[in-house]
């Protein structure tokens, strides 16, 4: 017998008959008054940084201000990222990138193989910046997931603030082997 | 890691020899405690309901897991992943080895993976010439000093900043004496980031596999685990199987509950969903048995399954708190560890079931509602049926020798039974309690003999 079939043979033979229903999680479904207002507070209570745009011109001059060495986006404005090689990106001071999405409850940004066309954009560069929608934030996970519904994506990703580790004696470290701050430029339109 | 014959209360006398490591390591892991109770506050009075919506949620994949390993199974397949199966750890050691040498890769890069700790993955590979760098790192960290994780979500819990610089810079070359984290940290980076660039082969454990879809995904804060996936060629991504949820929807009342429970964050900064390879790349997923369809079939123990690792039960246990990680020589270790290990091997871990005072702090807080108070009591029974009691017994005598010969876990001992006494006579005053079946139990003292006399003597 294979090891597949040995397993599921076990499993089945002694996996409780019990009926056990799946939970009903509509009442978890709380709207929330400022979706904003939250999201900026907790996302800069885990060390990120919240900004308002008055438009994406805005945005980019204030990035370049900002940061120094190279830059590549799937935005307009930057060195494209590139499709090739994730390895390629080693050197890559700052990627921005833009959320199809956020979370209020948690902070975090959801995006996908799509929009960051190289998994490793998200993780490899010292800093990561994300273009936001002020209309594109949830309250919380259940309607972050009901928003995500059955979308084909190869990957997708939630992030929630720059890269860290608290491994030494708790003490909290950004920039763990990610990248060491993140920016989420809020555009209001 | 290397698994010792050593009884709990022997290792945990070892660890208290160290006074102000072990206040350290108290307050250390009840701050986290304390972090985690706020979190859970901030949702007010969705926290319960989320909890048991979780613990239902795992209620039907037990009781549907065959159909919903299958049904992963064939998503995965078509999603491009390829799966593998195996009953036990030696197939899961050897199917990892054989991928690797399909490819010719000699060294990977690995994540956090308490089932690879389970299963000696590192310990088999290396016997095998594979080098194996962790890269979480606590994990890096406990690799280099030689050890085993101590706590499942705080591996190296149980080390001082100044070990952890001794050992950067006997191995990194850190300035000596240099104990700053933000400096150590910073070292790890750089050390770390030449390893993610230079390896092929990237393994990484797996949170949650999502029935419906076939994705999986993994939460780290490090980023850690998307650095080593995405810059390999290879992806081998271990689960034991009952890590099995059935639909996407569901990840939104676990990855409300996981950070929370676990560290206090509202969600690990990043919860990454692996569905499908990137162009040019392999994914392999490994299903682990190893004794899980055994704990599946003991009715009393099977709740055990639906943990999701958060850590939360060994942050508030009062024992693995003073007794450090270490002392339960299991890969997992705590509350948890001692109900999921007598599973592997009850003459071997017959000890750990009376390595608690069944306080039943675990089970409060516990995002998925597992009885684990309830089953280190039942697993005592069990173990005096089948005749393991005698080791086991040995170290409830042991363990009372450890508290009754260490005044300080004496006194600790005496204030939470008092507190349990007052607040939850039930916990005492129970049917799992022999003790108590023909007495009654007398009002608890407010204070010990030996408080009531610090106080007033100086009057
Ligand atoms: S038993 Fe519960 S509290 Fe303990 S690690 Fe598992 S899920 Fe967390």
């Amino acid at each position: 017998m294979s090891s597949r079939a040995e397993i599921l043979a076990a499993v089945r033979k002694n996996q409780p008959s019990s009926p056990a229903p799946l939970p009903d999680t509509q009442k978890f479904w709380h709207e929330v008054d400022d979706v904003y207002a939250q999201f900026n507070i907790i996302l800069s209570g885990i060390g990120g940084k919240v900004l308002e745009i008055k438009n994406w011109e805005a945005g980019q001059e204030y990035l370049k201000e900002h940061f120094n060495g190279r830059i590549v986006s799937t935005l307009e404005g930057f060195e494209p990222l590139p499709e090739s090689d994730p390895h390629a990106l080693a050197d890559v001071e700052l990627c921005v990138l833009q959320a199809q999405f956020a979370v209020a409850e948690n902070g975090a940004i959801w995006i996908t193989n799509s929009a960051l066309r190289q998994r490793a954009a998200a993780f490899i560069p010292q800093h990561l910046a994300v273009l936001l929608k002020k209309s594109d934030i949830v309250p919380t996970m259940h309607h972050a997931y009901a928003r995500i519904g059955s979308a084909d994506y190869d990957f997708g990703v939630f992030i929630a603030g720059p890269s860290k580790t608290a491994d030494i004696e708790q003490s909290l470290v950004l920039g763990a082997h990610g990248p060491r701050t993140m920016t989420v430029l809020v555009l209001n339109e | 890691m290397t698994k010792t014959l050593a009884q709990h209360p022997d290792l945990a006398d070892r660890f208290n020899r160290d006074e102000n490591r072990v206040d350290w390591h108290d307050q250390t892991l009840w701050w986290v405690r304390q972090k985690r109770d706020r979190a859970a506050h901030t949702l007010e009075t969705d926290w319960e309901a989320l909890r048991q919506a979780a613990s239902d949620i795992k209620d039907n994949v037990l009781a549907n897991l065959a159909d919903y390993l299958e049904q992963f199974e064939r998503a995965a397949q078509a999603n491009g992943a390829i799966v593998h199966w195996a009953t036990d750890a030696a197939e899961h050691n050897r199917i990892v080895l054989g991928l690797l040498q399909s490819v010719g890769a000699t060294r990977m890069i690995k994540s956090k993976s308490m089932l690879t700790e389970e299963c000696d993955l590192n310990d088999f590979l290396a016997q095998n010439g594979i080098e194996v760098i962790d890269t979480d790192l606590g994990e890096r960290i406990i690799q280099l000093a030689e050890e085993g994780p101590s706590h499942i979500v705080m591996p190296c819990i149980h080390k001082k900043k100044e070990e952890i610089s001794d050992l950067f810079h006997e191995h990194l070359g850190t300035e000596a004496g240099n104990a700053d984290p933000q400096y150590l940290t910073e070292a790890a980076r750089g050390h770390l980031r030449d390893k993610f660039l230079t390896r092929k082969a990237a393994l990484t454990g797996v949170n949650f596999a999502i029935a419906e879809t076939g994705e999986f995904v993994v939460c780290t804060n490090e980023g850690n685990a998307d650095m080593g996936a995405h810059l390999a060629d290879i992806h081998i991504a271990c689960m034991g199987m009952e890590k099995i949820i059935p639909q996407r929807a569901h990840l939104g009342v676990f990855l409300r509950l996981l950070a929370r429970s676990a560290t206090g964050q509202p969600i690990t900064t990043y919860s990454s969903h692996f569905r499908r390879p990137a162009a040019g790349k392999a994914l392999h997923i490994v299903i682990v048995d190893n004794g899980r369809s055994r704990q599946l079939g003991r009715e009393e123990f099977r709740n055990s399954l639906k943990c999701i690792r958060c850590g939360a039960c060994m942050n508030t246990c009062p024992v693995y708190r003073r007794s450090g990680g270490h002392s339960y020589h299991n890969a997992v270790g705590g509350p948890i560890g001692a109900i999921l290990a007598p599973n592997l091997d009850m003459h071997q871990f017959a000890d750990l079931p009376y390595a608690s005072t069944l306080c039943g702090s675990c089970s409060n807080v516990c995002p998925v509602k597992i009885n684990i108070h309830e089953q280190l009591y039942l697993w005592r029974q069990e173990l005096t049926r089948s005749g393991h009691a005698t080791q086991g017994k040995k170290a409830a005598m042991g363990l009372a020798a450890w508290v009754l010969s260490n005044p300080r876990i004496y006194r600790l001992a005496g204030k939470m039974g008092r507190w349990a006494m007052r607040n939850l006579p039930f916990s005492i005053n129970n049917r799992f309690n022999p003790w108590y079946k023909q007495r009654e139990l007398p009002a608890p003292p407010k204070a010990s003999f030996r408080e009531w006399y610090l106080k007033n003597r100086v009057k």
